[in-house]
């Protein structure tokens, strides 16, 4: 399949990695394959919200579209924004 | 050429501070906020070149890793590959959840350090924290599992590997301690691994004397006598004489209302008899605050057969503190200095061994870590 250009957007405490920047550009025809491009353009930020055993660390949360997505093999339909989730002091 | 500077490195669960001495080690500059938002379990001073410093960070969505500076705290760079296992073909295996304890290595491995992890797990740097490899004599140890316990009964704050302790005398001779598992000796430096339990007492476990499965909170060597181990655990203070393999409770000579249990210990750098600890109420429903609401540090002069009670300065009522094991520590100086930190934030030093106590700083965060060291 065909790699697509999507916008990523990035949370906060992620900004760190990418320069102060919100919202970046990634290539990729899974959620996978986008997390690993961030990864490539911004080194580092892929262990900060996905495990050594590729699962979505439990307070971040990813969004494809209108879609909450925990799998990485999930197809990319829409933009992707990765949430710091909610989960108090 | 700049002059040495004592400083104080402080690790919250809001980020990391730096208090720096003047020459009379009498007023403190303190830093910025350092890494502000990210939580600190620890953050050490190599003393084998007093410039680079390592900070064990994680935040409270985002993964662990370690972060190094190497001008003293100025700057900060991630490590290139933080500890991390490998991944499992299904996806069922281990992940980090934290970075716990920094032991900087042997002077004559100047750049490596050991980390401490949790789930249970112990991790080497030779190169002075930018790349970590898992010490697979432990970490693949055929009885880890065992050693370890159920994952899903372990202590609230996570089964931390800690007082990961180099024997000055021997790189390859380490010990480290284990939350719920227990202490534990490597003669071949992380290449193999026994419990070394006996004496400790368990009283939460089904089994008397077990081999492993006690709960050590601190550990720590006598560097003027690296033979004498002291420790705090869960059951009691212990110390132990090597060769021998067998703990003795010195903490049987606390007051009784006081009694024997807490999280930090500290040894003095050259006095072998010489050690301090800071009681928790461990009574009932262990609400691990200071005994009666009156803090004190207890020091003893003679290896553990008498304590002295120390809280000159101290709030005399009313003061619930928690002292963490890793927040507790002593200055080098002669005098020598020590300070305590609370996870209510407050830092408080005393100048004379612990014979008076002052207040150095308050409205931080929760404290998990205070650590000196002589910054080049």
């Amino acid at each position: 399949m065909r790699d697509s250009r999507v916008k990523v957007g990035i949370p906060s405490p992620l900004h760190s990695y990418t320069g102060g920047r919100a919202l970046v550009d990634a290539d990729g025809a899974t959620l996978g394959d986008v997390i690993d491009d961030l990864e490539r353009r911004h080194p580092g930020i892929k262990f900060r919200m996905i495990d050594e055993q590729d699962h979505v660390r439990p307070h971040i949360l990813i969004w494809v579209g209108t879609k909450s997505v925990r799998d990485l093999k999930a197809k990319i339909d829409g933009e992707v924004k990765i949430v710091a989730a909610l989960s108090g002091g | 050429m700049a002059k040495a500077q004592l400083v104080l490195l402080v690790g919250t669960r809001k980020g990391a501070w730096i208090y720096r001495a003047d020459s009379a080690r009498k007023t403190w500059r303190v830093s910025a906020p350092i890494q502000f938002g990210n939580v600190i379990q620890h953050l050490v001073l190599d003393p084998r070149d007093n410039r680079t410093l390592l900070m064990a960070a994680s935040a409270g969505h985002l993964g662990p890793t370690v972060l190094r500076s190497s001008d003293g705290g100025k700057s900060w760079k991630e490590a290139k590959t933080p500890p991390r296992f490998e991944k499992s073909a299904d996806g069922k295996g281990e992940s980090i959840k934290n970075v716990f304890w920094l032991t900087p290595g042997h002077a004559s491995r100047p750049k490596q350090w050991y980390a401490g992890c949790s789930p249970h797990s112990l991790w080497r740097s030779d190169d002075a924290g930018e790349t970590w490899t898992g010490v697979d004599g432990f970490n693949k140890h055929p009885r880890r599992d065992e050693w370890r316990g159920d994952p899903n009964n372990n202590p609230p704050d996570n089964p931390n590997t800690h007082s990961i302790i180099v024997d000055p005398r021997d790189p390859r001779h380490l010990y480290m301690g284990f939350s719920t598992a227990g202490i534990f000796e490597s003669t071949d430096e992380g290449a193999s691994w026994k419990a070394l339990c006996k004496g400790v007492a368990a009283d939460f476990l089904p089994v008397k004397d077990p081999e492993f499965g006690h709960d050590p909170h601190c550990i720590r060597i006598c560097p003027s006598n690296p033979d004498r181990l002291y420790h705090q655990n869960h059951c009691g203070i212990y110390r132990i004489d090597r060769p021998a393999d067998t703990w003795t409770r010195i903490g049987d000579n606390m007051p009784k209302a006081i009694g024997d249990i807490g999280f930090p210990m500290v040894v003095h750098p050259r006095s072998a008899d010489v050690a301090w600890v800071f009681p928790m109420d461990g009574s009932s429903v262990w609400p691990r605050t200071s005994v009666g609401g009156k803090p004190a540090a207890y020091v003893t002069r003679d290896a553990g057969k008498s304590w002295k009670r120390l809280d000159k300065g101290f709030p005399k009522v009313n003061a619930w503190w928690t002292v963490k094991r890793q927040a507790m520590c002593h200055d080098g100086g002669d005098p020598l200095g020590l300070c305590v930190g609370t996870t209510q934030g407050e830092i408080w030093r005393s100048r004379d061994e612990g014979k008076s106590w002052a207040l150095l700083a308050r409205d931080l965060p929760h404290i998990y870590s205070v650590e000196c060291g002589t910054l080049a």
